[in-house]
């Protein structure tokens, strides 16, 4: 280990976006030379912590202080934090497919001689920086030629050149395969022995394991304990616990479930990731839902949970390898999401500005818009009965608007949300599946969306509610499933599970459930 | 102010830009020594601009799915040859003729849609060819001569309709019945309006304002069809004008109307979302595309029609001009947003500006440079406001209407798309 000075502190620190506090009074701090991790569910704010040490959220737009080698800074921008020895490596790498592996290395921190670049010394400092990562590629390769594990080692060598003292790593392992991950957890321990201080994010416990010195959990934007890892045992209770451990007050309507028969069935679902070849990210999914029940599928970010729902919804995701999907006990090949919306599914995304809504509508288009045939007279759309409708859900719904005229946009979040559960209620599904349908909505408009998914259950619907926020899916699920990486690990009724059980089923990719 | 807004009624920006076009009408008018509201000024204002116009038809459908056709001027050169070559060289009656161009533009327009929608080639490279293309096929076709029409092709380039009936009203009849049916469908709609609006609201909505807005439309359409009717004996609202009304209603019906008219929105406006909403965002693509090469050839048999004879030059620019009409109308770069009738008043716009400087003897390559700059100052002043976030400066002066700020449509009548 390096020597035991604090090389990081972070002290009171407070980020707030319009309605919400992401961090809520963050205090950490870590030691020269280890590798710290941070640990915590979606949205706990590991993320955001780390843009605002980095930079990317600038001194002045949060609340606190941070301390980096003895000295207070106040990094104005990504540029200031990497002057400095802070290098930031996000989840989703930072690197140009169609540009040399020695270019991307020195993007934006070109090796300059006499106003023109030298690519000698650079291809000759490339070449040194991959030495040291262990990557034995030449400098003129492009990124697109290198697997994601290489692409992953290339972001490490770049931060290597900036001279990082710090060196973050957002879930560096998200994307790589076991033995990339191996190699990865390798390279953080040789660059601990040289000296490089470490902070990761990740919730794969077997990694903290691995290689953690300190383990830091942050829980709704607030620290809940740092404690020092003792010879490479981490107590994966302990921080499970410590990642969950909130209590379900009375945030969900009281309701009893009426259950019919099986009115979706999906058999050995196999689907193929839609750029990558040979990845898949649905591995023999096997789950059913009832009429009147109201089914949550619990699961980490990039688990597959919405790719799962959408390639079952047309086949709008990824490529179909094989399995059954039956629909009121009969075997369907939905090829297209109008044949699908036509037999009786509905999706409700989870990206609610980017695949729910066209921004450009109004609330009266957008309820209309996926049943049109509904609203046709005589081969004309029939302006008054698409009014009727959208009047008719504004009122049923309580959407807070003065006219269904209005756009889409002068609507809040919780609103527009109610907006496309209109849209897709119009279409009358059997179905309904609402990919994390309370996400950037306040507490109050949550209760109301929750009564309204009772309601539909209660007019014999089935409905899948995906969902990150485990009290959520606790409070309003009659049965859940976890999936992780792919495939479904664990199936249990509501009422037997809890926050722990159901964390413990995301964060391990041996199957629970009998085939 | 008040009673102003309430007779303006629902589309504040469409009123702006007809206001804009009055106030170019009676400048110029005033500048040329009055020899801009005139019959024969009016008459060939609409005649000689008729083609672009449609062009505009399809060109606006276009933007709207996020697309550009820079094909259409050689298209419909192109259709214009074939055209006169089959009459003239084959000796094919002269509908044959017109049906084998039609048919030739649709074909050219599933080309140039399958490479856009299967293939997924954009449509401004896809275009880009296509303009290379055709354009050499004229050429090539022609051997650099021009090639005359039938006579009856005139009829639809530079036609009148019909004289007959009394000769008190002091005035070419057909265009009198166009101008009273025009009034009557407009008031008719209005009205409607009105009706529907006061079905749904508490307290009785005023009737005065439609009565005044009526009353307006009377005047100015009243006036219009003077102008139209009352010019040299054998003259009256031309028979390429009234092509291009039919077509700018059915247009308008489709693209407001119909199922297909709200995924070209869709598209535009959302691609993903409006694929998970169900559209087939392939076949809209398709569609779009190829309707436009169709509308291309039509505009391109009424050219030859108008100009007597099929030339290796014609249609040159076209597309420039079509497309200019439709970003002065509204259209927006990124798409999602445009209607038709909005693009015709920015074609009329820049056919104004064409005629007035011409009357007032600015030669062509000024009238150039300042059609240019309009283009340039129309589109400027709408994405300037947008992106402040403000208001536009009509929304600042109608503060007190239910605040809905830029980005959503204020009718509800659907007769803008949400802006």
């Amino acid at each position: 280990m390096g020597d035991t000075r604090v090389i990081l502190e972070m002290r009171h620190i407070i980020k707030e976006f319009p309605g919400v506090r992401a961090l809520d009074d963050v205090t950490m701090s870590v030691q020269a030379g280890e590798i710290h991790s941070i640990c915590g569910e979606n949205g706990a704010g590991k993320s955001t912590l780390m843009k605002v040490l980095s930079g990317v959220y600038p001194h002045g737009s949060y609340g606190g202080e941070i301390f980096f080698d003895g000295q207070e800074v106040t990094f104005r921008d990504i540029r200031a934090s990497e002057h400095a020895g802070i290098v930031i490596i996000h989840q989703e790498l930072a690197l140009i497919p169609e540009l040399s592996i020695a270019e991307n290395i020195f993007l934006g921190n070109e090796v300059v001689r006499g106003g023109l670049i030298d690519w000698d010394e650079a291809r000759r400092r490339t070449q040194d920086l991959l030495a040291r990562v262990g990557l034995n590629v030449d400098p003129r390769a492009s990124i697109k030629e290198l697997g994601v594990g290489q692409q992953q080692l290339v972001e490490i060598a770049k931060a290597l050149s900036k001279e990082v003292k710090l060196l973050i790593l957002d879930e560096p392992t998200s994307a790589l395969n076991e033995d990339d991950s191996a190699n990865l957890l390798d390279l953080m321990r040789g660059l601990r022995s040289k000296g490089i201080t470490q902070i990761m994010i990740s919730h794969k416990l077997n990694e903290i394991a691995a290689v953690s010195d300190a383990v830091t959990v942050i829980r709704d934007g607030r620290t809940v304990e740092t404690y020092q890892v003792e010879a490479g045992h981490v107590d994966e209770d302990r921080i499970i616990r410590a990642m969950v451990g909130r209590s379900i007050e009375n945030r969900y309507p009281h309701h009893e479930p009426i259950i019919g028969e099986a009115i979706l069935e999906v058999r050995d679902w196999v689907v193929e990731h839609p750029i990558i070849p040979g990845r898949l990210i649905c591995k023999n999914s096997n789950f059913h839902v009832r009429r009147g029940e109201i089914v949550g599928f619990a699961g980490l970010m990039g688990a597959g949970r919405t790719e799962l729902a959408r390639s079952l919804f047309g086949r709008s995701y990824g490529n179909f390898v094989s399995g059954q999907l039956l629909l009121r006990g009969e075997e369907v090949r939905l090829t297209t999401v109008a044949s699908a919306i036509r037999l009786g599914i509905a999706y409700v995304p989870e990206d609610r500005k980017n695949l729910g809504l066209n921004l450009l509508d109004t609330i009266r288009r957008t309820t209309v818009s996926a049943n049109l045939k509904a609203i046709v007279r005589r081969g004309l759309l029939d302006f008054d009965q698409e009014y009727a409708v959208a009047e008719g859900y504004r009122r049923s719904l309580r959407t807070k608007t003065p006219t269904v005229d209005a756009g889409v946009t002068t609507l809040s979040g919780g609103n527009q949300q109610k907006v496309v559960l209109a849209k897709w209620m119009f279409p009358d599904p059997d179905v309904l599946i609402l990919d994390e349908p309370t996400r950037g909505i306040d507490v109050g408009a949550k209760f109301e969306i929750y009564r309204l998914i009772h309601e539909l259950a209660d007019q014999g619907k089935a409905v899948v509610i995906i969902s990150s926020e485990l009290p959520e899916l606790l409070g309003m699920s009659d049965r859940i499933y976890t999936i992780c990486e792919g495939r479904i690990t664990g199936e249990l009724p509501a009422a037997d599970a809890d926050q722990e059980k159901l964390m413990r089923m995301m964060t391990t990719t041996s199957s629970t459930v009998a085939p | 102010m008040k009673q102003l807004k309430q007779v303006l009624g629902g589309d504040l920006r469409q009123f702006t830009m007809v206001g804009a076009l009055v106030v170019l009408l009676l400048a110029f008018d005033i500048a040329s020594g009055g020899r801009m509201l005139t019959s024969s000024n009016f008459q060939n204002l609409l005649s000689g601009n008729a083609y672009v116009l449609i062009l505009a038809i399809g060109m606006v459908m276009v933007i709207v799915i996020g697309q550009i056709d820079l094909s259409v001027g050689s298209v419909a050169g192109f259709v214009g040859m074939v055209v006169a070559l089959s009459a003239s060289h084959w000796n094919l009656p002269w509908w044959v003729a017109m049906f084998l161009g039609l048919g030739a533009g649709a074909l050219i327009g599933a080309w140039q849609g399958f490479w856009v929608a299967n293939i997924g080639i954009p449509g401004f490279i896809t275009t880009l060819a296509g303009m290379m293309i055709f354009r050499g096929g004229v050429i090539w076709m022609s051997g650099s001569i021009s090639v005359p029409v039938p006579d009856e092709f005139r009829y639809l380039g530079s036609g009148y309709l019909p004289e007959w009936g009394p000769a008190f009203t002091g005035m070419n009849n057909s265009t009198l019945v166009l101008g009273l049916l025009a009034l009557g469908a407009l008031a008719w709609a209005q009205f409607r309006k009105y009706q529907r609006h006061a079905k749904l609201v508490e307290v009785k909505p005023p009737l005065w304002p439609v009565i005044v807005r009526v009353a307006l439309f009377a005047v100015v359409l009243g006036y219009v069809t003077w102008l139209f009717g009352s010019g040299r004996p054998g003259t009256s609202f031309p028979v390429p004008g009234l092509i291009l009304v039919i077509l700018v209603i059915i247009y308008h019906v489709i693209t407001q109307r119909t199922i297909f008219g709200r995924h070209i929105y869709a598209v535009g406006g959302n691609r993903a979302a409006a694929a998970l909403s169900g559209v087939d965002t392939r076949r809209t693509y398709f569609l779009t595309m190829a309707n436009m090469s169709f509308l291309a050839a039509l505009a391109g048999i009424m050219f030859v029609g108008r100009a007597t004879a099929a030339g290796p030059s014609d249609g040159t620019a076209w597309e420039l001009d079509a497309i200019a009409a439709v970003f002065i109308g509204g259209a927006a770069v990124s798409g999602g947003i445009g209607t038709v009738v909005a693009s015709m008043v920015g074609g009329m716009v820049m056919a104004v500006l064409n005629s007035g400087l011409s009357l007032m003897g600015v030669g062509a390559d000024r009238t150039q440079v300042i059609k240019g700059l309009v283009l340039l100052a129309a589109v400027a002043f709408d994405v300037y406001n947008k992106r402040q976030g403000r208001p536009s400066i009509i929304g600042l002066l109608m503060r007190n209407r239910t605040a809905v700020p830029v980005g959503t449509a204020t009718t509800s009548e659907g007769a803008t798309p949400a802006k």
